[in-house]
């Protein structure tokens, strides 16, 4: 069956539907979800998303943009940043004016607060920089963005798996995507579409990430023959509950909880005494995994505490309920009495789909757009994260890149551009993946490949690196690509197949992992998220320069681009 | 420690009837009923299917009926439920598209249909419109539902009455009747004050369940409070 819209969109998460929303406001829209859209893993961001407001006290844009280059280690395009955090306002203010519930200040202001990283006068004092609706500032801001679309009756189709970008002579003209629930291929011909289709965090044992952050996305693109932009940067987040790695927010420390270890010591005195618990993640989590690794997690295990204790309990009820709520659940630790066990967990994509300021994708070091395919949020790099990102400028991201995206859409079509002609095999290009793997037959466990990823992630490509390391998960991967190929769906059915979604998600991760590890491996340097042992000082001379990753039949190819510096030059971190 | 899972289990295009079956998992500590349904998908039985995703109870994707009651499956510890055979089925009253999943169309139609969003004529354009902290605590309790389906599919009165708007639509709107940044109600209650509307809530209780401890009957109370006291 052949769906004809101006617009698709790829995912229904902050980014998708920001963008759904500007785009149907003069063009047929349509957005296509593996999951109903409230389901999206933009639900789970907890504690905030940033915007210079000066709600609290005085803040600037120049600050936040200072913060957020230095944060990400120079390696972010300055001009792109430069746009976050002057739009951050604006949208913040818009989020408000469709409803969305943000905490408040005594004056009824939306209520700001800190968050690591963010800083008054170029560095200097904390500011409270975060819009925050409790600890559910992700969940406030998605269900707002879905409720304007229900508004706008936005057409939804929910539980439809994209496989495959549709693309020739480098224009994109849609998509091919699976019925979940009923089975079958669907052609989605558009004039213009977005990937808007999140991160990929599930490669790694101990992540924060929803089941279904397994980066289709980004493999789908790379399997479309384009590359894929500073895939080496993974961060951690410092703050995972043990042992599951499920997210304790940042604003838990924004609000002034402390990290000991062992010793009953706040150990981030030893590794950044002036900023503490509030200094970037790259820095925090290193310190715990330092702390961990030598011996000082508590009882010698593979965690620290983190100690709400001192906030009371009409503080952490009012201001961070949710998460107060996840521990006692999972954990069965009471916060306001406890100390809470916690680790670095894999936590999001610095790197992903390569594009400009308006969402464009772009496939070369030329930057050379790709006519008629776009995208933003997560799954995207229009690299404003640079090699690490600050918490609470991911929803924001997502909201200011998504809705500059979506109105780059309406303008494409607006200007007259047209529905291009599909490829002649465009169903075959689904039909071979999902028959390709119901007829196969073999002996392989996705599962038992799944696990093997997920657990060697952890080792050997975590938040310490190094170059044996990185050689052994290459060939790991390589391994566990070739089992894949004998890996057998033992359910045929075409109803709600999720053994078969399941597979494919599998065979997705297994893609996108051989670009961060080989990205990984060549950068011979220590940059924000991605830190080498064996290389452990920044080097500017050679690696101030993004990296773009394509993969041959030969492996993956590396080329390089520069990075966009106007404001700041490189200078050395200290927090 | 091995115990046994009995879950529902139904695919129409295969079986004249649903039926259960049992599976033998070997439960660690820590382990959430969705870890156990994964473990059974991932090395026992890869046909079953449910929804799942954010797996810490925040999405709403794996609502369904454990041991009778309903419940989000990722923050159901099984060592919470007491030991002995564990039951799951689907989430009742909506029609089951395979095994533990089920078709929420109607529910979300219940949803869409008393205009879940926010409706302001004006706005200032430059900064946000203010609210105090006390107004804004009036809307806590009900824009943290997830939209899981659990409370509607324990409500006797939609079980009754398929056009009952239900208790999660009833709560959508609560959220934006008393927001006070809001100017629907005029459009709203009408729609809430219908021939199937919260007049068909008889305060039973039952939608409770809730995961996320949000209580609908309560806000109901209010929203019935608020349409006589505007009416009459």
């Amino acid at each position: 069956m052949v769906h004809e819209h101006d617009v698709v969109i790829v995912g229904a998460g902050i980014a998708g539907l920001y963008a759904a929303l500007e785009a149907s406001r003069s063009v047929d829209t349509a957005v296509l979800s593996k999951v109903f859209p409230t389901r999206s893993h933009s639900i789970s961001a907890q504690g905030g998303t940033a915007a210079p407001l000066g709600n609290m006290e005085e803040d600037s844009w120049e600050w936040h943009l200072y913060d957020t280059v230095r944060g990400g280690d120079y390696l972010g395009d300055q001009d792109a940043q430069e746009i976050l955090v002057r739009e951050a306002v604006e949208v913040a203010y818009e989020l408000e004016h469709m409803g969305c519930p943000f905490s408040r200040t005594g004056e009824g202001k939306i209520a700001q607060r800190e968050f690591g990283g963010h800083y008054s006068n170029l560095g200097k004092g904390p500011v409270r920089r975060a819009c925050y609706a409790a600890d559910r500032t992700g969940h406030a801001m998605l269900h707002t963005l879905y409720e304007q679309c229900v508004k706008k009756d936005v057409r939804f189709y929910t539980e439809y798996f994209v496989l495959a970008l549709l693309m020739e002579n480098n224009v994109c003209s849609g998509v091919v995507a699976w019925d979940m629930r009923k089975g079958g291929l669907h052609i989605f011909h558009a004039k213009a579409v977005m990937f808007a289709t999140g991160g990929y965090a599930r490669a790694w044992k101990v992540n924060t990430n929803a089941l279904s952050n397994t980066g289709d996305g980004m493999s789908i693109v790379l399997q479309a023959g384009l590359p894929l932009e500073d895939m080496e940067f993974v961060q951690f987040h410092p703050t995972g509950l043990y042992p599951s790695g499920v997210l304790v927010t940042e604003g838990a420390r924004g609000e002034g909880g402390y990290l000991v270890n062992h010793e009953g010591k706040r150990f981030l005195e030893k590794y950044a005494p002036a900023k503490m618990e509030l200094s970037p993640r790259d820095v925090v989590s290193r310190s715990i995994q330092t702390e961990i690794n030598e011996g000082r997690g508590i009882g010698g295990k593979g965690y620290v505490h983190l100690d709400l204790r001192h906030l009371g309990r009409q503080a952490i009820m009012e201001k961070l309920p949710q998460i107060h709520e996840l521990i006692l659940k999972f954990s069965g630790i009471d916060a306001v009495t406890d100390f809470v066990p916690i680790l670095p967990t894999s936590h999001y994509a610095m790197g992903g789909i390569p594009t400009d300021v308006n969402g464009r994708v772009v496939m070369d070091a030329k930057n050379t757009p790709v006519t008629g395919f776009y995208a933003a949020g997560e799954g995207a790099c229009v690299s404003v994260h640079g090699a690490n990102r600050l918490g609470c400028n991911s929803t924001m991201d997502c909201a200011v890149y998504g809705r500059r995206t979506g109105r780059a859409m309406a303008r494409f079509i607006g200007e007259g551009a047209e529905k291009n002609t599909l490829p002649k095999d465009a169903l075959e290009r689904g039909r071979t993946k999902v028959e390709g793997l119901l007829a196969a037959k073999g002996k392989e466990s996705p599962a038992a490949i799944r696990d093997e990823l997920q657990q060697t992630m952890m080792v050997n490509c975590g938040v310490f690196r190094e170059e044996k390391l990185l050689k052994k998960q290459l060939e790991i991967i390589k391994s566990l690509q070739g089992r894949y190929k004998e890996v057998e769906v033992g359910y045929k059915g075409q109803r709600f197949n999720t053994e078969l979604l399941d597979v494919i998600e599998l065979g997705n991760m297994l893609d996108f992992v051989e670009t961060i590890v080989v990205g990984g491996l060549a950068r011979t340097e220590s940059r924000g998220a991605h830190y080498r042992t064996d290389f452990p000082k920044r080097d500017d001379g050679s690696w101030m320069k993004h990296t773009l990753a394509w993969k041959t039949d030969s492996g993956i190819k590396l080329d390089y681009k520069p990075v966009v510096v106007t404001r700041f030059q490189p200078q050395e971190r200290k927090f | 420690m091995m115990q046994t899972f009995k879950i529902f289990r139904y695919n129409p295009d295969e079986d004249k009837n649903p039926y259960y079956k049992t599976y033998q998992v070997d439960v660690q500590e820590g382990m959430t009923v969705l870890d156990v349904l994964n473990e059974i998908k991932w090395k026992l039985d890869g046909s079953l299917t449910f929804r799942r995703s954010c797996r810490h109870g925040i999405c709403g994707s794996c609502a369904m009926t454990i041991n009778g009651l309903n419940r989000l499956a990722c923050e159901t510890q099984v060592k919470a439920l007491g030991g002995g055979t564990v039951e799951v089925e689907p989430l009742r009253h909506y029609p089951v598209i395979k095994d533990l999943a089920v078709d929420m169309e109607d529910f979300y139609k219940k949803y869409e249909a008393v205009k879940p969003y926010f409706i302001a004529g004006t706005s200032p354009t430059d900064k946000e419109r203010y609210q105090s902290i006390e107004d804004r605590k009036k809307i806590d309790g009900s824009y943290e539902c997830i939209l899981c389906g659990a409370c509607t599919s324990s409500c006797p009165s939609y079980w009754a009455n398929p056009n009952f708007l239900g208790p999660a639509a009833l709560l959508a709107a609560y959220r934006f009747v008393f927001d006070s940044r809001d100017e629907g109600m005029g459009e709203r209650l009408p729609i809430l004050n219908s021939r199937h509307g919260l007049w068909r809530c008889h305060t039973i209780f039952n939608c409770t369940i809730c995961p996320k401890s949000l209580n609908p009957t309560w806000a109901i109370g209010e929203l019935k409070k608020k349409v006589i006291s505007e009416k009459y």
